[in-house]
């Protein structure tokens, strides 16, 4: 396996040799983007309790607040619909200000099983 | 910043006033700064520099800058020193220190374990190795930058970590409070922290969003391997495979490439042949890399407990930044090898960096690096290794896999494997599965906010439906004080209020009133016993604590030097302390319009068995700056003259002054030597008329009293100090 490796390294370097320095560089930069152009992708579909965290406190909700809404978000499977939309959506339907939501979902977690 | 609040040299920096009023403190600008270099080159002193940035309204020069009229030039590169003891209260004193000797980019480390932590700190709870980074704790750092920047005259760039399981709430946090530069790098979360890849990733896109947008500037965290890594000097092709994919990233997700930084250390140190290793791959890094900034980095791999076996390195380091280049040179404690950095050792690191820059500047004029030889080689070699590496990892499966089949940190040079590599598994880690797909309904109202979204209404932002967010308008960020008032600021500023603010003094090395110094000697003993000898030392000289943190063998026999640190016991009442009063010198032209006026001549001898000339010599020489320059004649009697002889020739020739010069101080012969000269001008009935003045190595000023003497010198006296002795004497006796 690893003299197999080595093997395969000569093989590829004696390849890069026939490329000019300004080649080189380009080829390590294609492959750069090749190889985490799969994960930009991962990135724009996903999120995480810690983004919709700052999205919360980006809503002007304190840290401690935020931290709790997105545990009752995660809980009630809502966190693919986003922390900040679900606080948006019953400051809306209640005719709450956004901290007083945040503070709501704390108080009651059933209140938001019903938004969407 | 009102002019009310500006800080005045002379002053401590007031914490209690910084922490007034933080509810409503905001940061007067936000991103980051580079120095201004004139393209022309600056002119200082008797020199003309080619590469140096503006000098400061204030700031304190290398020690040998008092030959050249103090100037203090200043690297075109921003200089980075990171300061964190715990105590972030405490690190305020630092910063300013550190920004009066040139550093203009501070870095916060974080205290253990921060980076695990599910979220965001509050408050001011003690950290260890490093600061909680929290609100309170930026604001209030923040606000001493604005003063700090303001008091040396150029912006201070203030800089933590984007990194862990709450990356990004911290760099919504960090945009908030005008942070200037952060590290983020995921890579370093999974390879070091061992947070979750995906996770990792997912949270850094978001992050890297968010510092763009607030012009933070990043720092990736690819100079580790060489940290962690066993042979640090063989990861270079990995290395530059870090910092490609980390850059590559980031610009995907939308961050600028000016604000994209490599840090990146020379990776090899003496007694390795440096710069075989070091200046390859520097040079193969730039040129891959000529898009990006470069934050160089000093080696921290191969430091010992020996602080000036560290700034050697930290030397040949910054010789390597300067024949490739660095927009940042960062600096490391050098005495990082043996405990948390100390304050003045941040100072060290910070010098380190000023007198190479100077003493260097130009180089690239002087001399150019040889690609055609051996150096071209190494490079092109470095840069096919770093290709062959990606083509590895792509035909692998991509990052996850190859992370999972222990590609990084593996201590061979590639594509060797020692299989030390860190390996680590997709489904596992910290925050292992925490990552949720969004849903089509997806939304976060909010700027600066990275991937799929629910597109704005009608060209709004994207907070138009909450009517502004944070980053819009600062007023709606909530600010937390403390959460644990036992463990805050407040309760240890109350602690060393007295060391502070009070009369009591202690010396300090991390935080006020911590008492602890160093001391430093050569004992001759072999290494077993110096340091239990150490030890017991310290406890005699009624150190607390004492610890023996550097041994170097001078002779496996004839013994070592030996360092011992220790907390002092007691305190010292500053009000007990007899302050000598300081001398005021008149104005050259004074004196000499003083000495012309009498026509002043001396007579001047070394007395006893003494033969030493040269201090004498340097008084009277109008050569060394003597009494000579001023106008002042006088009749020089030689070495070994008995007192009575001077006072003899004094009156003869009707000299104004007597001056002896005695150096030998055993059985107090020197005290003996001043007191007969006085008690001989008082028999022969000229005291009155006559000023007597000794000086030597061992005299000092407090001594004429006690001597019947005009005025006593010891060392480090100049001609002017002597002749405005005499003219004050002259003028107190009417004569002038």
């Amino acid at each position: 396996m690893s003299s197999d490796r080595i093997a395969r390294f000569e093989e590829r370097q004696s390849k890069l040799k026939h490329l000019s320095d300004e080649e080189l560089k380009d080829r390590f930069w294609s492959l750069c983007e090749e190889l985490v152009q799969p994960i930009v992708e991962l990135s724009k579909t996903h999120t995480s309790p810690s983004i919709e965290r700052s999205v919360l406190l980006r809503m002007g909700i304190d840290s401690i607040t935020a931290h709790g809404v997105v545990d009752r978000v995660y809980e009630a499977g809502l966190l693919g619909k986003g922390a900040g939309h679900v606080v948006l959506k019953l400051s809306q339907k209640t005719g709450m200000g956004i901290r007083e939501s945040a503070a709501a979902i704390l108080e009651n977690k059933e209140i938001i099983l019903d938004l969407f | 910043m009102t002019q009310n609040n500006s800080l005045d040299p002379n002053k401590k920096l007031d914490i209690e006033k910084i922490l007034e009023g933080l509810e409503n403190y905001h940061p007067s600008r936000k991103g980051w700064t580079w120095r201004t270099i004139p393209p022309e080159g600056v002119d200082m002193g008797p020199f003309h520099y080619y590469d140096m940035s503006l000098p400061l309204k204030n700031s304190i020069g290398l020690p040998a800058s008092k030959y050249f009229d103090y100037i203090d030039p200043q690297p075109s590169c921003v200089v980075t020193t990171e300061i964190a003891s715990g105590r972030f209260e405490d690190d305020l004193r630092r910063m300013r220190m550190a920004a009066w000797h040139g550093a203009d980019h501070i870095m916060v480390i974080r205290t253990t374990g921060q980076s695990h932590i599910d979220g965001l700190l509050e408050g001011t709870p003690e950290g260890t190795g490093g600061v909680p980074i929290t609100r309170k704790q930026i604001r209030a750092s923040r606000k001493a930058c604005d003063l700090i920047e303001e008091e040396v005259g150029r912006p201070i760039n203030f800089h933590s970590y984007v990194s862990g399981v709450a990356g990004p709430e911290v760099a919504v946090l960090f945009a908030e409070e005008g942070i200037n530069g952060a590290h983020q790098d995921p890579q370093y979360n999974v390879l070091y922290r061992n947070v979750n890849m995906y996770r990792s990733f997912v949270d850094a896109a978001e992050a890297k969003r968010v510092m763009n947008d607030a012009g933070i500037f990043q720092i990736d965290g690819a100079h580790n391997a060489n940290a962690t890594a066993k042979a640090g000097w063989l990861v270079m092709p990995e290395l530059m495979v870090q910092h490609g994919i980390n850059c590559a990233f980031s610009v995907a997700v939308g961050m600028g490439k000016e604000l994209i930084g490599l840090s990146t250390v020379p990776p090899n140190a003496p007694p390795a042949p440096k710069l075989w290793f070091d200046l390859p791959y520097a040079v193969a890094l730039r040129d891959f890399f000529s898009d990006y900034k470069m934050r160089a980095q000093q080696n921290t791999r191969y430091i010992e407990a020996d602080v000036e076996e560290a700034i050697r390195t930290h030397t040949i380091d910054t010789l390597i930044s300067m024949l490739t280049s660095a927009d940042i040179q960062s600096t490391i404690t050098p005495d990082e090898g043996r405990n948390v950095p100390w304050h003045y050792n941040n100072i060290r690191g910070v010098q380190t960096v000023k007198q190479t820059w100077a003493a260097l500047d130009g180089i690239k004029q002087l001399l150019t690096l040889n690609h055609q030889g051996p150096l071209g080689e190494m490079v092109r070699d470095l840069k096919e290794r770093a290709v062959a590496f990606l083509e590895e990892v792509i035909e692998t499966g991509g990052y996850f896999s190859a992370v999972e089949k222990g590609f990084f940190v593996d201590s061979a040079k590639y594509p060797e494997r020692n299989g030390d590599g860190i390996a680590r598994n997709g489904t596992g880690g910290v925050a292992a599965n925490s990552i949720i797909e969004r849903d089509s309904e997806y939304l976060a109202p909010v700027c600066s906010h990275f991937g799929n979204n629910q597109p704005s209404i009608g060209g709004q932002k994207l907070c138009y439906p909450i009517d502004g967010c944070t980053l819009c308008k600062s007023e709606k960020i909530v600010y937390i004080d403390e959460l644990d008032p036992h463990d805050s600021c407040d309760k240890r500023l109350e602690e060393t209020l007295p060391y502070r603010k009070g009369n009591l003094i202690k010396p300090e090395t991390e935080w006020a009133g911590d008492g602890m110094i160093l001391t430093q000697f050569f004992v001759p003993l072999p290494e077993e016993m110096a340091g239990v000898y150490g030890i017991e030392m310290a406890k005699k000289l009624g150190l607390v604590d004492p610890e023996v943190i550097n041994i170097m063998i001078m002779h496996p026999a004839e013994g070592c030097f030996v360092e011992v640190k220790g907390k002092v016991a007691f305190d010292i009442d500053l009000t007990t302390l007899k302050i000598p009063e300081k001398e005021v010198i008149l104005p050259e032209d004074e004196l000499r319009e003083a000495v012309k006026k009498v026509g002043l001549r001396v007579v001047a001898g070394t007395v006893g068995e003494d033969e030493h000339s040269v201090g004498l010599r340097e008084i009277l020489d109008i050569k060394h700056g003597g009494i000579e320059k001023y106008g002042v004649k006088y009749h020089y009697l030689g070495t070994s003259v008995p007192i009575g002889k001077l006072v003899d020739a004094a009156i003869e020739t009707g000299a104004h002054a007597i001056l002896i010069s005695t150096i030998i101080s055993h059985n107090d012969v020197h005290r003996g030597q001043m007191k007969k000269l006085a008690e001989i001008c008082q028999e022969k009935g000229i005291r009155d008329k006559i000023i007597l003045i000794a000086g030597g190595t061992q005299v000092n000023r407090e001594m004429a009293k006690e001597t019947g003497l005009d005025a006593t010198f010891g060392r480090g006296t100049k001609g002017i100090h002597v002749v405005n002795a005499m003219v004050k004497v002259l003028v107190s006796r009417g004569q002038l």
